[in-house]
């Protein structure tokens, strides 16, 4: 349990690290946005609002640093990332929680079903080296090595514009109504299909291939031929003996991708107008709406700590050498 | 005969049956024409209860014969030619190198168990070792319970003098030394007649090794199975096996009873190799290394390939190889005429009484 006490601590200590870096850089960054947004708002904001924007940029300087961090922590524990400057006056986090499930859900989904998909494959490919089987991985490498972007646009064209069997942008169709009706989350899945797709296809060879080479070199590994000479079954010998240990740094690859998941997307989103937190980055940038991007940056940071807090624990299920003491 | 401590011979060489035959076997390391031919028509059987040891330099194929055997010969090793035959304890001889997957897979670990090189990496490290032993178990004895295959683990790991609690511990909380018994306890669990081990002791310090090799007897004399003890530690030999097959360079050179090797070793490589270490006990000699260095088994020259480093080199040495066959002493008796050695001068002298040998040869 030990460990898990430690792990915990590490990633509070990550987690506080994050949060204060964030708070740090709108105040090296030169100019006032404030007083550049006051003007373009025309006394559109009210003085409240404007004291808890300038808290949040470090421009309240009347009081300390020491203070403005304090205040700082106050307004983040409270859920309050300030308010947009292109959608103002909406709350940055009110955008920040409609985009982010968009994201999770269409580009996790995507990520998850290419690791499994490539972990399998990949598996059998490596268990069978040397065989037919080896003449998919030049495919797999073709689609890995295409850049996203291009295939993005390729399949948009082809599925979309020529064949007209998938939209070519938006997450789902307008003339619905968002609930948990079978319509709209049958609209939700024809919408992501293409972009899911897209995702999956240039994912997939990296965990195609990552999984084979490991499963090559473990096939080697003297325990492996152990439990031949064991006369375990075949399975038992694949999937127990060289998959169980071929897996291990597949995961922590997995993590990381589950970090990128929220930042990593935003070309996918921007090819496909998807309305997930990398089409609001991407937003927010376009139009200099600075508490919209500290409030991206927050999330997608939080992501990852958050992804590797999970992988952490799943590792240490897996393996057990990383759970020894001292 | 020297008072062996340890070696108390169940069954004396030839008394027993033979269990595991190999005959001819040549290995090929790669596919094309430019294979390296590890093992040129090596011949070597074992009988029932007896240590038969193998030495050789490092390199000589001691381990690709081993691996062949099991046909465990990772790619691009190629088994070309020869046979391997495994005979039952109720006689019934079957061809390994003709069974088919599934036969294979049954008999394995029942008839012939194995204990690697590198027995430091030869356990899974993501599963207790209790398991481990119970899977093997599990997959032959398919009416065990898993409760039961995990009790046996346990009394395996007594057997071998660890602790039946670590059965629940990981490879990497165990010791070398420790991994090495785990590794003895699991070959023997589905108590085999043959057990086939590879250099079992070469990492370990000098007090573990000599516990594992009292163990690996003690045990053998209690289960009764038969051990090829590869190693090239020749001292260690001398006192624990019947009898020793000597390697170099691919090709089983001498092969005799342990004392005989010891004493009258028939083939200058044989006789070089035990000139090399200290003797154990008895008469002091002088220590003389082997010049030179083993051949390059992918241009290994035609002829014999000890001549370039032999001190009795003719012509015909550089241009035939030789066959194992009778030493030239064979009219001395029952015991000699059971030896067999792979040299030239031992075909010159035949019929001679071994008058041409030189006299280290000749004793
Ligand atoms: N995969 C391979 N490809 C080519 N040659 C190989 C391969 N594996 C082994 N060899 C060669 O086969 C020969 C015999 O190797 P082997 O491992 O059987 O030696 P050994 O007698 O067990 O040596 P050691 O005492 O060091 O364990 C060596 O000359 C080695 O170079
Ligand atoms: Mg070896």
């Amino acid at each position: 349990m030990r460990f898990a006490v430690r792990r915990t601590i590490f990633y509070l200590i990550t987690a506080w690290a994050a949060v204060t870096i964030n708070f740090l850089i709108p105040r090296l960054m030169p100019g006032d946005p404030v007083t550049a947004l006051m003007g373009r708002m025309q006394g559109r904001i009210d003085s409240n609002a404007e004291q808890s924007i300038r808290v949040l940029f470090g421009l309240d300087t009347e009081s300390s640093v020491w203070q403005q961090y304090v205040d700082y922590w106050g307004l983040l524990l409270r859920g309050d990332l300030g308010l947009s400057f292109t959608f103002f006056p909406t709350p940055v986090a009110d955008i920040v929680q409609q985009a982010l499930p968009w994201t999770v859900g269409l580009v996790g989904i995507a990520t998850i079903i290419a690791f499994t998909l490539g972990t399998l494959v990949g598996t059998a490919i490596g268990w069978r080296r040397g065989t037919w089987a080896d003449s998919l991985l030049p495919i797999t490498t073709f689609f890995s090595a295409v850049p996203y972007f291009w295939l993005g646009l390729i399949a948009i064209t082809v599925f979309s514009v020529t064949l007209g069997w998938f939209p070519s942008s938006g997450s789902y169709d307008r003339g619905l109504v968002p609930t948990w009706s079978w319509e709209f989350v049958g609209s939700v899945i024809y919408y992501g299909f293409l972009p899911a797709l897209t995702v999956v296809l240039s994912s997939v060879a990296g965990w195609i291939l990552g999984m084979r080479n490991m499963m090559v070199t473990v096939s080697s590994e003297d325990y492996v031929t152990v439990a031949h000479a064991k006369g375990l079954p075949e399975r038992a010998v694949t999937v127990g003996y060289a998959a169980r240990n071929a897996i291990l740094p597949q995961v922590s690859s997995f993590a990381l991708s589950l970090g990128f998941v929220v930042g990593g997307t935003l070309i996918m989103e921007m090819v496909f107008s998807y309305q997930g937190i990398g089409y609001t980055l991407f937003q927010a940038v376009n139009t200099q709406d600075y508490p919209l991007m500290q409030g991206c940056f927050l999330v997608i940071t939080l992501a990852v700590l958050g992804a590797n807090i999970i992988a952490d624990f799943v590792y240490a299920a897996l393996d057990p050498r990383t759970r020894q003491e001292g | 005969m020297t008072a062996s401590t340890l070696h108390v011979p169940t069954a004396g060489p030839g008394a027993g049956d033979p269990v595991l035959e190999i005959e001819n076997l040549s290995v090929d390391y790669g596919y094309t024409d430019d294979a390296t031919h590890v093992l040129r028509d090596v011949s070597l059987t074992l009988h029932r209860g007896e240590v038969l040891g193998l030495a050789g330099e490092s390199g000589c194929g001691k381990s690709t014969l081993a691996y062949a055997a099991m046909r465990l010969l990772p790619p691009p090793g190629l088994i070309t030619s020869g046979s391997v035959h495994f005979t039952d304890r109720d006689g019934t001889r079957t061809d390994v190198l003709r069974q088919s997957d599934a036969e294979l897979r049954a008999s394995r670990w029942q008839d012939m168990s194995v204990v690697f090189q590198g027995a430091m990496n030869s356990l899974n490290p993501v599963f207790r070792i209790g398991r481990q032993i119970a899977d093997g178990i599990l997959a032959h004895r398919p009416r065990t319970t898993r409760k039961e295959a995990l009790e046996q683990a346990a009394g395996l790991l007594e057997m071998v003098g660890i602790n039946a609690d670590r059965a629940r511990d990981y490879p990497h909380q165990l010791s070398g030394g420790m991994r090495q018994r785990v590794m003895i306890a699991m070959a023997l669990a589905l108590d085999p007649q043959v057990l086939i081990m590879d250099e079992p002791t070469t990492a370990l310090d000098v007090v573990m090794q000599r516990q594992i090799v009292e163990e690996i007897a003690d045990l053998r004399e209690r289960l009764g199975f038969s051990v090829v003890f590869i190693t090239h530690d020749v001292s260690l030999l001398i006192e624990i096996a019947d009898r020793i097959a000597i390697m170099y360079a691919g090709d089983v050179v001498e092969d005799a009873r342990a004392q005989d090797v010891y004493r009258r070793p028939r083939h200058p490589y044989s006789s070089a190799l035990l000139h090399s270490f200290p003797p154990l006990r008895g008469e002091r000699r002088e220590l003389t290394g082997i010049p030179g260095a083993p051949p390059d088994m992918q241009r290994m020259p035609p002829g014999c390939p000890f001549a370039p480093r032999c001190a009795h080199t003719t012509d015909v040495c550089r241009e035939v190889r030789p066959a194992l066959g009778p030493t030239a002493l064979a009219d001395r008796g029952e015991q000699e005429a059971a030896r067999r050695v792979a040299c030239h001068l031992h075909d010159a002298a035949a019929g001679r009484g071994g008058g041409s040998l030189p006299a280290g040869l000749a004793r």
